[in-house]
């Protein structure tokens, strides 16, 4: 097994304060930075190779250094806590047990962007994690830790899941309603209020102090947390096996977005390059294991009525296709089925791919099209083939 | 300046400038539904796709700057399929009901379907309902059913009138335009949003129902409503006179200018027609009231304003009259000899003013007015008839008692005449005392120029016939002046346009072809 990184002190009672954080080597990382020019922070994060946790797998050094050089007001550093993807829950672990290691990354990215005011965007259900980072943010400044040269500003979303998506986040800690923006302008030239903005997810920051400890040599993809590079099935098998009878029906491996692969399918290395050749990606990194009790059309009713219910609806592809392939899937499980709905949710969904303003929609499409393609005998089984559109009749004129 | 290349064919644009513009500087059209010039870039419709030279897919045209050696493809397929699905997603919940639709005929999701989506319908659920016929304001109707949710009106009452009424509630499918807690559509920009709303989501109050646009004729015309001078078209049932009561004029619309209105026009000036085809109208000269033929009437108001010495004789201009009647009110009182002459009447209240469209002055054509040399003292007009002083007085659109004066002055004054006329369109409390009445046709009914509160002189064309036997005021004064004695040559208000071109210093040099369709400034 490799060595533990951010999750060594989990299991620690009081893994969340600042002297349990400063027992194992915390804020070591901030006093190196603090010795070290901006750029040279950046430099190091670039060298280590450093892909975004937030699902979009976004190089991080390369990000920071997009923020324009002659830019002279305030830029912004925003940490993605919104932890909205079905499946994931990584970051809220972060949050409750080690919430000084984001804080610590969060010193660091600062100085590297100039940033003097940063925020944290923590979705609204998460109370727990709410309390413990705002406790921890306390006795950061109570330690002198902040408040001179960077202040942060916890700030609690409402519940949506867009509220994720970088722009739209932005948007909504501007006291808007949380629509993604369209880009160009990209947030790192333009976002929060106008500012220079990096946002980045809670994982990929609190990776930030061992960088900078350790050195960009050091943290090589592949060598950190126990996951990456080992098999889904070798993690499976880990994680205690399959539920129920033990057969396992599939895998969605990063979050609901990412495509599901088959049981025959699992003998994938859990990382970016080996999701994406099986034709999915990690993602977040969530993990969803489905067993032989589960039904696939019944999976696919249920993902399709979160992204019905959470698109934003500003693009029109989104805003229409997510409600209209709800409707089709629940009608298909409810046996109102018809063959050729099999075909349209393809369509549809294909054609809608790639045309929207953020990629909320393609990752509805990830599932609507992997489990029709995949388990289709499952969805043919049930449909039945016009026994009924439940569309409304219309008087017909009278006979003369 | 960048130059790119559209469709095969190059154009060297504006720095800035997007590729829906750029495309429409070489007529090509980017179909389009949330992109607007007036207002920011929204992004929402997923419409407006064209291809560009190495993206790996379709790209939105309106948030797309042009850049220097860019080369776009409108008509590839793939576009072509991309704009079909984005149809079809724009349809699916929408009604399929045009027949019942007052915005069918001018509808953008018509327009489109048959250009751009003909694709075949495949949806057979229930659609998303939405509320229907709900009063915004005092001229606004939504049906949100029909609402495609392009944002036009949201950011119009944001960024433009600043009164931000409107916002997008829920999400998803169930997003639907409406109003904030507590507000109404009720800006003085209103009709606006009805004009921009790609769809029949957004109607106006005043007009739906009333005439199928498809009857509708129109006109290029400038509204009279304030010293702004918003160019407008005027939109007329001609074809279908049973319909709307018999009203002819069915709506004004704004008509881009860029110097003057851009896009938009006030609600003042937009409803502001009712007096077109009110019951009130005059449509025949009256003499001691009896309806006359033309030449009585001709020949009492001359026979009346011939009697008396030259200074015994009033004449009170109107700042709504055009361009080419105030010239002919000035050679009437050069003829006369006359020099009791004036125009301005104060307002009962002062009118409004903002930083947008709306002018404080009321009246089409202060300006023209002022530089024909007309501005005489008319307080001391009433004065002098008061006094017996002035024993004929002809009194042009006014309503002297709807002024700032006090109501027993004016009695007194108009009392004392021997001889009242009034030329106006509507009867009033002034045209109720006078000894001739003489029909003017309305601006809509007619052609002439209105110079604007900067000078900027603009024509607007007949949209219909003269109501009853009404003339412009040009014609009636033309006529008077040719019993007076002097050649009366114009027969057209064009001719007076040449009068005043020739000798007023302002106007100098300018004729309705240098005018053209934007105006032109005086000097
Ligand atoms: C619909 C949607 C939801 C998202 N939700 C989250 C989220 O909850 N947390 C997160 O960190 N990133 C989320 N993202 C990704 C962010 O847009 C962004 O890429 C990320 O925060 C950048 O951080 P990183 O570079 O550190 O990964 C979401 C993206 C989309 C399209
Ligand atoms: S893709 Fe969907 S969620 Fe994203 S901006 Fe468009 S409508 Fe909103
Ligand atoms: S009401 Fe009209 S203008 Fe407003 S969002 Fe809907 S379609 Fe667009
Ligand atoms: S016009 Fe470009 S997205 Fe609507």
């Amino acid at each position: 097994m490799t060595e533990k990184i951010l999750t060594r002190n989990f299991d620690r009672a009081d893994a969340h304060t600042l002297g349990a954080y400063r027992e194992t080597g915390g804020y070591t990382g901030w006093e190196k930075a603090r010795t070290m020019e901006p750029a040279g922070i950046t430099e190091e994060v670039k060298k280590a190779n450093l892909r975004g946790l937030g699902g979009a797998g976004f190089p991080t050094g390369m990000k920071w250094s997009f923020v324009p050089k002659n830019h002279t007001g305030p830029v912004y550093l925003v940490i993605n806590a919104d932890e909205g993807e079905p499946g994931t829950f990584k970051d809220r672990y972060l949050l409750e047990r080690d919430p000084h290691a984001l804080i610590d990354g969060m010193l660091i990215a600062a100085r590297a962007v100039r940033c003097e005011k940063a925020f944290v965007y923590i979705r609204g259900e998460y109370v727990e994690p709410y309390r413990r980072f705002a406790a921890a943010v306390k006795e950061a400044y109570e330690a002198g830790l902040l408040g001179d040269g960077l202040d942060i500003v916890v700030h609690r979303g409402a519940g949506a899941y867009i509220c994720g998506e970088e722009t739209g986040l932005i948007s909504s800690l501007e006291g808007k309603k949380g629509w993604p923006k369209v880009k160009p302008p990209f947030p790192a030239i333009k976002g929060a209020f106008g500012m220079p903005t990096i946002v980045n997810n809670v994982e990929t920051i609190a990776h930030v102090p061992h960088i900078v400890n350790r050195g960009a040599a050091w943290f090589a993809p592949g060598i950190y947390e126990e996951s990456v590079g080992i098999t889904l099935r070798q993690l499976i098998d880990r994680a205690g096996g399959v539920s129920g009878n033990g057969r396992l029906k599939g895998v969605v491996p990063g979050g609901s977005s990412a495509p599901i692969l088959r049981a025959d399918e699992i003998d994938v290395t859990m990382d970016v390059d080996g999701l994406r050749n099986a034709g999915t990606m990690a993602g977040s990194a969530g993990v969803i294991v489905m067993d032989e009790t589960v039904s696939i059309p019944e999976a696919l009713m249920v993902v399709a009525r979160f992204y019905a219910h959470e698109s934003c609806g500003q693009c029109t592809p989104c805003r229409e296709s997510t409600g209209w392939i709800y409707k089709m899937s629940e009608r298909i499980l409810s046996g109102h089925g018809r063959k050729e709905d099999l075909d349209t949710i393809l369509d549809v969904a294909k054609r809608g791919a790639g045309t929207t303003i953020c990629a909320f929609y393609d990752g509805a499409v990830g599932p609507y099209i992997s489990y029709i393609e995949k388990f289709r005998d499952e969805f043919e089984a049930l449909v039945t083939d016009g026994a009924g559109t439940r569309a409304r009749a219309t008087p017909a004129p009278v006979a003369r | 300046m960048p130059k790119l290349t559209i469709d095969g064919k190059e154009i060297e644009v504006a720095p800035g400038t997007n590729l829906i513009e750029a495309a429409r500087q070489l007529g090509i059209e980017i179909p389009h539904y949330c992109y607007h010039p007036g207002l920011s870039i929204a992004g929402q419709c997923r419409l407006c796709m064209v291809d560009i030279e190495k993206a790996p897919r379709p790209t939105i045209a309106c948030n797309t700057q042009a850049a220097d050696g860019m080369v776009v493809a409108t008509q590839t397929e793939r576009v072509k399929e991309t704009q079909r699905s984005i149809m079809e997603f724009h349809l699916i919940n929408h009604p399929l009901d045009c027949p019942v639709c007052d915005q069918a005929g001018e509808c953008w999701l018509q327009i489109y379907y048959m250009k751009y989506g003909l694709y075949d319908p495949r949806m057979v659920d229930e659609k998303v309902h939405k509320p229907k016929a709900v009063p915004l304001g005092p001229h606004v109707m939504l049906d949100a059913e029909r609402c495609i949710l392009c944002s036009r009106c949201v950011r119009f009452c944001d960024e433009i009138t600043g009164t931000g009424e409107l916002g997008i509630f829920h999400r998803g499918d169930q997003s639907e335009i409406g109003l904030f807690p507590g507000r109404d559509l009720e800006n003085k920009y209103s009709g606006n949003v009805v004009d921009i709303c790609p769809v029949g989501a957004l109607t106006d109050r005043d007009f739906r129902f009333q005439v199928r646009v498809w009857y509708l004729d129109t006109a290029k015309s400038i509204c009279p409503g304030c010293a702004r001078g918003c160019n407008i078209d005027v939109h007329v049932n001609r074809r279908r006179p049973h319909h709307a009561g018999g009203k002819r004029v069915a709506r004004l619309k704004p008509r881009f200018n860029a110097e003057v209105n851009k896009w938009w026009l006030c609600d003042e000036g937009r409803y502001g027609y009712g007096f077109v085809d009110d019951a009130s109208r005059v449509t025949t000269p009256v003499w001691r009231s009896e309806p006359v033929p033309w030449d009585t009437a001709i020949a009492e108001v001359t026979r009346a304003l011939g009697r008396h010495a030259p200074d015994a004789v009033g004449v009170v201009a109107s700042p709504k009259m055009p361009n080419e009647d105030l010239m002919a009110v000035r050679r009437l009182a050069e003829a006369l000899g006359t020099r009791q002459v004036g125009f301005k009447v104060p307002p009962r209240t002062p009118g409004d003013q903002d930083d947008l469209l709306i002018r404080a002055d009321k009246n089409p054509n202060t300006r023209a007015a002022e530089l024909i040399g007309l501005d005489g003292d008319v307080a001391g007009i009433l004065t002098a008839a008061r006094s017996g002083r002035i024993k004929a007085l002809w009194v042009f659109g006014h309503d002297l008692f709807d002024s700032a004066w006090l109501e027993s002055d004016v009695t007194l004054a108009l009392g004392a005449l021997e001889t009242l006329i009034f030329t106006g369109t509507n009867a009033g409390r002034t045209s109720a005392l006078a000894h001739l009445v003489l029909p003017a046709t309305a601006w809509v009914e007619r052609d002439g120029t209105f110079t604007n509160w900067e000078g900027r002189v603009q024509r607007f064309r007949p949209a219909v016939e003269p109501l009853g036997e009404a003339l412009p005021e040009w014609d009636i004064v033309g006529r008077v002046l040719g019993m007076l004695g002097h050649a009366a040559s114009a027969t057209r208000a064009e001719h007076w346009f040449v009068d005043l071109a020739a000798n007023v210093e302002a106007f100098r040099g300018m004729t309705y072809q240098s005018i053209g369709e934007t105006g032109r400034m005086t000097q």
